[in-house]
């Protein structure tokens, strides 16, 4: 039996523009996407299709390129063109509209496009606060995941970490400017308070909290052009950076040597090349399975598996399935679902999502 | 190119004769889109002023990929990023979705070369340009089709 990618549904998202990025709930029972339209759209699974259950239209006066959903659920930022963060509240659990009339007239004028039909079910965001304080676009939106600090980015350079208190206030606790350039991307570690950032500069940066203040404690560099996207594994120990050079790069941190300091080393135990044909957008590790996925600009989705007798400080990846034709244009978005193992979400710049099943024989 | 002379000599097949099937794109075609775009600057085209050549484009129909290059006037030209962005802008406009557009200078032309070229190859930081208005505005004044040179 070999690995395979099967499409399971595909549907336009974003009409008449790009969808910049999709992102799963915490449950994995939703999908939050944003695009070119300036909207934010929230989808919802009906037995085989997916139904769009409310579209938030007036946040943002520019493109939105992010969307992130709290460790909670139910709180969704999105980091927009316009150079500011949104930061929205879902109200209460979905509730039922007695009439279909209401609901299509709600949510869009063209039928064509919305599946509204079995469920009356819809979600209702409310939004909370504006995060402003970039000078330009931001790029990225991250939670950490103790739900109480997040991390924004930008064509302005810096990094900036914000607390969230009990109530719902958000303030700016640190400004880091590691990079030279460009921050296109910010992800957190998945257990401990860590954060990673990458950029049109060609390095990720690693950061940590130092007496109250955030500092870049490793440079990693390596890659030769820009950086798109980071995730890291399950456990944490690695990180996976794709870029503009089409390479996937596999980081791991050392022990630190003989010296004292609080830096710490980040070494490159793995680079993937040959296998994109354009710009790597973005990349996701899967926290069920250890799977890689990757969204490239040849419009291709791949996914790539550990080799299991590899060192650890010497890993390898093969590739495991791969669709060469995911979308008819750039692939800028790929996203595995939290809960259930081998699903798996794509976006495009034709405006489309794609859902698949990815399937291993391992 | 001989490719095209092969075009010109083939004999009538059923597939000529289908409507639905689209000629390939091929060298000339891309030119004819991008010759007459005018300089910012000066009030010439873009061929007049030697900074598209149809030799510098390269078309693979099969392969969706269109690569131009330009030659900016002078070395130190400033506006090399707009008149790189008009060329993009252009082709992404009149162009079928599959493909996909480089647009670079001409390797040696231009002091800032790499900087330029990275700029032109980001597409979210073109999408980003493009939505401030005074930016298009500048763009869309060198795509308007000038009786003259169209």
């Amino acid at each position: 039996m070999k690995d395979t990618l099967a499409l399971l549904q595909k549907f336009n998202a974003h009409p008449d523009s790009r969808c910049w990025y999709v992102a799963w709930n915490p449950k994995g029972t939703l999908l939050a996407s944003c695009g070119g339209d300036r909207a934010i759209r929230i989808w919802g699974r009906e037995g085989d299709s997916w139904e769009c259950k409310t579209v938030l239209q007036d946040g943002h006066q520019r493109a939105v390129r992010k969307v992130a959903w709290s460790p909670c659920g139910n709180y969704l930022a999105s980091a927009s063109f316009d150079a500011t963060t949104c930061i929205w509240k879902k109200k209460n659990d979905d509730f039922e509209v007695s009439c279909p009339q209401t609901i299509d007239q709600m949510l869009c004028d063209d039928s064509k496009i919305w599946p509204v039909r079995a469920s009356h079910c819809l979600c209702f965001f409310q939004c909370l606060t504006v995060l402003e304080g970039h000078e330009n676009e931001v790029k990225c939106v991250a939670w950490a995941p103790t739900g109480n600090l997040l991390a924004t980015c930008s064509r302005d350079k810096s990094v900036w970490i914000w607390e969230v208190d009990e109530e719902d206030e958000y303030e700016c606790v640190s400004v880091v400017n590691s990079h030279t350039q460009d921050v296109k991307h910010v992800v957190w570690h998945p257990t401990q308070e860590l954060l990673a950032s990458c950029s049109y500069d060609n390095n990720v940066c690693v950061y940590k909290e130092e007496d109250d203040d955030w500092e870049c404690r490793a440079t990693l560099e390596g890659h030769t052009s820009t950086v798109w996207g980071l995730t890291f594994d399950p456990s944490g120990q690695r990180l996976a950076s794709c870029s503009d050079d089409r390479t996937v790069k596999i980081w791991k941190e050392c022990q630190p040597g003989g010296g004292q300091g609080t830096d710490t080393a980040w070494k490159c135990v793995c680079t993937l090349s040959g296998f994109h044909g354009r710009t790597v957008y973005d990349i996701a590790w899967c926290p069920l399975t250890g799977a890689l996925a990757t969204a490239c600009g040849d419009d291709g989705v791949r996914v790539f598996k550990e080799d299991e007798t590899a060192d650890p400080d010497q890993p390898v990846f093969s590739l495991s399935a791969h669709v060469p034709k995911a979308h008819s244009q750039d692939v800028n978005c790929i996203a595995w679902n939290p809960k259930e193992a081998g699903l798996l979400v794509s976006c495009s710049d034709n405006g489309e999502i794609a859902v698949w099943n990815y399937q291993s024989e391992v | 190119s001989s490719l095209k002379q092969q075009n010109c000599e083939r004999l009538q097949t059923a597939k000529d004769e289908d409507e639905d099937v689209a000629d390939p794109i091929d060298d000339r075609e891309i030119f004819d889109l991008i010759r007459s775009i005018n300089d910012p600057e000066h009030p010439l085209s873009l061929e007049e002023l030697n900074v598209v050549e149809q030799v510098r484009v390269r078309v693979d129909d099969q392969e969706n990929t269109v690569g131009v290059e330009f030659t900016p006037t002078i070395p130190h030209c400033s506006m090399a990023t707009l008149i790189g962005l008009s060329i993009k802008v252009k082709l992404l406009r009149s162009l079928p979705e599959r493909f996909k557009i480089d647009v670079h200078i001409t390797p040696g032309m231009h002091t800032s070369e790499d900087a330029v070229n990275k700029q032109l190859a980001d597409k979210e930081r073109v999408a980003a340009a493009l939505e401030n208005s005074q930016l298009l505005e500048v763009v869309n004044q060198c795509l308007i089709s000038n009786a003259r040179t169209s």
